[in-house]
């Protein structure tokens, strides 16, 4: 584990860049998150980081795609919009999670 | 009478009435099991029959050869299970009370999960491998198919048997040279994940194979839509790959009834506990095979490794004991690789296949991550083991855990 400078706050890595600890994260931290990237944050991005951080919390996993659909209400082609380039791993990241878990 | 009652007559159900009904005292358990096709399909023999290898009769057998004697067979459609008030209603009109619930329901494909992919194509030049239809399907196509570009897409994961899709391709790799024609067909394998499989050391050694059988690959490629018209396949992120003939591997899902009844996450997979393999939510309900949400592969040999830890931990359950932990994620698959060879890998949860022998008493060592032929035999062989041995229940001279011996890091 390593930690990384994000703007002015330090937080815990993994090797691929997504926190190990979501406690650490904050609004400042996520935009700071997107914008390495390449993305800005809007309101329509928050709902699905918020989304993606309550249902962390509940249940230990951050969701896939498809939790975004049926449980988030959001749209993959919204999501692929917002997020380019895998949006579940991508959304994770930038929320605070860790990786979302592969499959085998 | 106490009951026991298990959802599903495939692998997994199948092994564990075959394995508790000696077990449970017959004057005081009865033991019910529940299916809605007269049929049993042995699944991995699927594969071998767009390559005309394997035909229809090869891979089914009436369930009932299977179902013990002690136990009885409910041939119904299963409409709803009611876990809060320990029944389960059939579509016949039956409703079964029970003590213990083990759900065996299984995964299946999901073609309609995918914009376009039953549209006009369908069983056309697109087909799929997972049923005895499009496998049969596949057969009659690829008779008389001159050649073109082919492509093997899986749209989502997870899918039954992660290899499958490699064997399939490994597989045409061989019988179009057979048939003279490989120089006609242009393989390409069209995947959501990183690489040629799940895990990392495989995935390169399976990766290196796709390479030096000539066959192309495209990675990281979330399947949105499928154009029947162009013939396409279509991307989330908007880029696209042409085929002549598409193979999908569509979408897995756990089956309807668990939906229905509220039991599943968003592909109706149920939470499972990946070790004791009790459900997380009823204490009095168990899940086994392709049903659980558990990150293991959904494989034949993952649901036998399952029913031994099942087995034991049921029998401890009804006598109030705690659980065991046992079940540490053990695949165990033969890999087809065509031209009468194969590859053997061995993994669970925490450790990735890794290369080296597996040990067999008797007919072993067969050599893990590596081409040999006695990994092909090992998997022809297979199917008798699957028919005589492994569905009822009888002991293989394989532990349910992973074993480190043989296996080089």
């Amino acid at each position: 584990m390593t930690e990384k400078k994000v703007g002015s706050m330090t937080v815990d890595v993994d090797a691929e860049g997504f926190m190990t600890d979501a406690s650490q994260w904050t609004e400042d931290i996520a935009k700071a998150l997107a914008k390495e990237e390449g993305i800005e944050l809007t309101e329509d991005h928050f709902k699905v980081i918020s989304f993606m951080r309550k249902d962390f919390a509940e249940n230990g996993t951050a969701p896939s795609i498809r939790r975004l659909n049926k449980a988030g209400g959001i749209s993959t082609k919204d999501l692929y919009s917002l997020f380019p380039d895998g949006p579940a791993k991508k959304a994770a990241k930038i929320s605070g999670l860790p990786k979302p878990q592969g499959c085998v | 009478m106490k009951k026991l009652l298990i959802l599903g007559a495939g692998t997994a159900g199948t092994m564990m009435a075959n394995k508790l009904v000696r077990h449970l005292d017959q004057h005081e358990w009865k033991i019910t099991i529940v299916d809605k096709e007269e049929e049993h399909y042995y699944q991995p023999g699927l594969l071998f029959i767009p390559f005309n290898i394997y035909s229809r009769n090869d891979v089914i057998k009436p369930r009932r050869d299977f179902i013990p004697t002690g136990v009885d067979l409910i041939m119904s459609d299963i409409e709803m299970i009611e876990p809060d008030n320990n029944r389960v209603k059939l579509r016949n009109g039956q409703v079964l009370s029970y003590d213990y619930l083990i759900i065996a329901t299984g995964s299946r494909i999901n073609p309609e999960e995918t914009e376009g992919l039953k549209g006009d194509g369908w069983y056309k030049n697109i087909f799929e491998f997972y049923t005895l239809e499009g496998a049969c399907n596949l057969q009659k196509f690829l008779k008389f198919w001159e050649g073109g570009k082919l492509v093997l897409n899986i749209t989502e994961m997870p899918i039954k048997c992660p290899v499958a899709p490699l064997e399939f391709l490994f597989l045409a790799d061989w019988w179009f040279t057979e048939k003279g024609i490989r120089d006609n067909v242009n393989l390409t394998l069209v995947t959501p994940l990183p690489g040629a499989f799940t895990k990392p050391r495989a995935a390169q050694k399976l990766g290196d194979f796709l390479q030096k059988k000539n066959i192309n690959l495209v990675s990281e490629f979330s399947t949105g839509s499928v154009d029947s018209k162009a013939n396409k396949i279509r991307s989330w992120d908007e880029s696209e790959v042409e085929y002549d003939l598409l193979v999908t591997i569509p979408t897995n899902m756990g089956d309807p009834v668990i939906e229905r009844s509220g039991m599943g996450d968003e592909l109706n997979f149920i939470p499972t506990h990946p070790k004791t393999l009790q459900s997380k939510n009823w204490d009095n309900i168990f899940v086994i095979g392709d049903a659980t949400n558990l990150p293991s592969s959904k494989a034949g040999s993952v649901a036998h490794f399952q029913a031994d830890v099942l087995q034991e931990n049921i029998l401890r359950a009804i006598d109030g004991l705690p659980l065991k932990e046992d079940f540490d994620g053990h695949a165990n698959c033969f890999i087809e690789s065509g031209f009468g060879k194969g590859l053997l890998i061995d993994f669970n949860y925490d450790v990735e296949p890794l290369p080296g022998k597996y040990p067999l008493p008797g007919i072993g060592p067969f050599s893990l991550l590596e081409e040999s032929r006695i990994n092909h035999w090992g998997k022809m062989m297979f199917r008798w083991v699957y028919w005589n041995v492994l569905i009822k229940g009888g002991e293989l001279p394989i532990e349910a855990q992973l074993n480190m011996a043989g296996k080089i890091r």
